[in-house]
């Protein structure tokens, strides 16, 4: 029994167009002591699915799904209060935007003692060596220092060491990071990276990896699922994917990272991620691909695992189209 | 700490000289003499408007009488009631507890009724109950105190008969006031049914007095709870597994409190003006009436005394705000 398992999970926000699917049957399961990376442009559904998991979405939310079991628990069965001794504890989640993410009103010693209050029933004395503890596993100097400091005085490297600290207080079995390292600076994004994945090893725990950054995938990621639209469209082992990526959303990221570009020109994906009102028929991305035919158009579907699942009607095998000529002979036998 | 409060001690004083400005020059502005209006009905020779002109120092030039006037004002002499030829100061404070009195009462409504009515209309935002709130913080805040004041006297002292018309207490009770406080001094005098008495007395003009800063305090709370429940950090508090309680109480309310407090500072200017009011609706003998008392008296000193003194209290209040909102955002006290 894997930790996590999510099956047809789809969130859709009511807005004043009618509804509007922000992820569309996503499944995906995480096992304890695996990084998990979940990679796609903004819009790809990534956040609002680990949002839709922790229960942190907005009542504007509708929230679907088969299955979403942590530790073999469905989650959707427990009512809101069994499902907080979950959450913070058992699975915590980081953010984006670590400096807007810290209370500007409390101390970090506050915000950190409020874990372990509520979840392992400290006292006053063992919340604060706790505290002091966890900020020294994060790499966090003078720890003591600190604890009575507010968030507006820390850099924003600082507060994400925070804000990990704050989701490791009680030893959680899972943890999402949520683009952890966007907002900040390459020289930190680094050093961020490796405390998780250091940390990841240490306690054994499970860790979900979000991401746009194909580079960070790379170094980090096991496992890799990427989405599109919502929709997952391929996951593969992170070598594999790296090697030889099924799906042209895919191979299109890989294409586009600078490292791998050989053209003087950036290769990149024209177009722009489908939104409420111009969602194609069809496959979602086959605007965009540039295998796409008419078929594509019209339907997709979903290949089995010797092809990753990708969701594409013509899976790429060594970056060439597969099952391409037999449609087409398909199509001239029937014309 | 104590250097932000010193600066802004500071700042108070070129306020106080244009306050004293402002409160010497308007009552010089209004048209009427206050030495013929002294001697009533029985006139008198020019010799003895010029001695009493003189006598009052009003023979002299305008910027000297202003020197002559902040001159004893910095040593506390605020002047004698040309009428009752008592020190303004001592009229003022024998006043002033009613007053006060009045205001906290009025004061403690607005902010125990408005804080949690904005609160609760941001928590249920988009439903009946915050259009309910909303729309009667509307109707209260358009609602001028001339009218509303007669109106609860028609309701509840007219038809019910539930509340007395006016006064502070019953004639049927006379005891020593030591504090100025009729709630607490009819307590302390443990005569039978004097605190009833007294609060029947204050219920209305503290409702009256109450209705726009409470309509205001409010809509304030109501914008910034609804501003700072989508803020990252609020997701932090929930993601972390604390109960709604908590996230709305102490995570967001910490921080939708910093603009409130700016405006319930405000709220005290517009409860001095509306004391002016709601005191002569209820012949309420506080600063209010003694005010517009002496302004038909053309009672100079008391009015410019007054005046000067009630904006004193208003600076003093505003500072009060300003230590106080140090407290609440530490991003103020350490810059």
């Amino acid at each position: 029994m894997a930790l996590l398992e999510i099956e047809n999970l789809s969130v859709s926000f009511q807005t004043s167009g009618g509804m509007f699917r922000a992820v569309h049957d996503i499944s995906l399961t995480c096992d304890q002591g695996e990084i998990l990376s979940i990679v796609g442009e903004s819009g790809s559904g990534k956040s609002v699915a680990m949002l839709a998991l922790m229960g942190l979405l907005p009542w504007t939310a509708s929230v679907e799904a088969k299955r979403l079991a942590f530790q073999g628990n469905d989650l959707r069965a427990m009512g809101p209060r069994a499902r907080r001794k979950v959450i913070g504890r058992e699975m915590a989640m980081i953010f984006q935007e670590p400096m807007s993410s810290l209370n500007p009103c409390f101390t970090v010693g506050f915000q950190l003692g409020e874990s372990l209050r509520k979840h392992l029933g400290l006292g006053r004395k063992e919340r604060r060596e706790k505290a002091i503890e966890l900020l020294k596993q994060v790499g966090i100097p003078a720890p003591e220092k600190r604890l009575n400091v507010f968030p507006h005085q820390l850099s924003g490297g600082m507060s994400q060491r925070v804000m990990i600290a704050m989701a490791l207080a009680c030893d959680p079995k899972l943890l999402i990071a949520d683009e952890p390292t966007t907002a900040l600076d390459v020289t930190i994004q680094a050093q961020i990276l490796e405390l998780l994945v250091d940390l990841q090893k240490k306690k054994d725990m499970a860790l979900i990896l979000i991401t746009h950054d194909m580079g960070v995938v790379a170094e980090t990621a096991e496992r890799v699922q990427v989405q599109y639209a919502g929709e997952k469209v391929e996951e593969q082992h992170v070598k594999d994917l790296f090697a030889d990526p099924h799906h042209p959303y895919t191979a299109a990221l890989l294409a586009a990272l600078p490292e791998r570009a050989t053209d003087k020109r950036l290769p990149a994906i024209p177009g722009v991620v489908p939104g409420q009102y111009d969602r194609p028929e069809g496959c979602l991305f086959s605007p965009r691909c540039r295998y796409a035919d008419d078929l594509c158009r019209r339907s997709v579907k979903r290949q089995g695992p010797e092809f990753g699942g990708a969701l594409c009607n013509y899976p790429l095998v060594n970056g060439r189209p597969t099952g391409k000529e037999e449609a087409n002979a398909m199509d001239d036998v029937t014309s | 700490m104590l250097q932000f409060i010193l600066r802004r001690i500071a700042v108070l004083v070129p306020t106080f000289i244009g306050v004293s400005l402002i409160a010497f020059s308007f009552i010089r502005l209004l048209p009427g003499d206050p030495v013929i209006l002294m001697a009533g009905e029985h006139g008198m020779t020019p010799a003895q408007h010029a001695a009493a002109m003189h006598a009052l120092g009003l023979d002299k030039s305008l910027p000297l009488q202003y020197l002559d006037y902040l001159g004893g004002v910095l040593t506390g002499d605020f002047g004698s009631s040309v009428v009752t030829k008592r020190p303004v100061i001592d009229e003022f404070f024998s006043r002033f507890p009613a007053t006060l009195e009045l205001s906290i009462c009025a004061m403690i409504l607005a902010v125990g009724i408005g804080i949690p009515a904005g609160m609760l209309a941001a928590i249920k935002r988009g439903s009946v109950l915050e259009q309910g709130i909303m729309g009667t913080a509307l109707i209260g805040y358009s609602m001028p105190i001339f009218w509303w004041g007669p109106l609860l006297i028609i309701l509840f002292s007219g038809i019910l008969g539930w509340t007395p018309v006016s006064g502070r207490i019953s004639l049927m009770y006379y005891f020593p006031t030591p504090t100025g406080f009729m709630l607490i001094d009819s307590l302390l005098s443990g005569q039978e049914g004097a605190f009833t008495s007294a609060l029947s007395h204050l219920v209305l003009p503290a409702i009256v007095l109450a209705t726009i800063p409470l309509a205001v305090i409010a809509r304030q709370t109501r914008s910034a709870m609804l501003e700072v429940l989508g803020e990252d950090y609020v997701r932090t508090a929930r993601a972390k597994g604390m109960p709604p309680r908590r996230v709305v109480g102490i995570h967001a309310l910490r921080n939708a409190m910093i603009p409130v407090v700016t405006t319930i500072g405000l709220q005290v200017g517009v409860l001095m003006a509306g004391a002016i009011l709601t005191e002569t609706i209820f012949s309420w003998p506080g600063i209010g009436k003694w005010m517009v008392d002496s302004v038909f008296r053309r009672d100079y000193p008391v009015i410019q005394g007054g005046l000067l003194i009630i904006a004193i209290i208003i600076m003093l209040v505003n500072l009060a705000v300003d230590v106080l909102y140090g407290f609440i955002n530490p991003r103020i006290r350490h810059t």
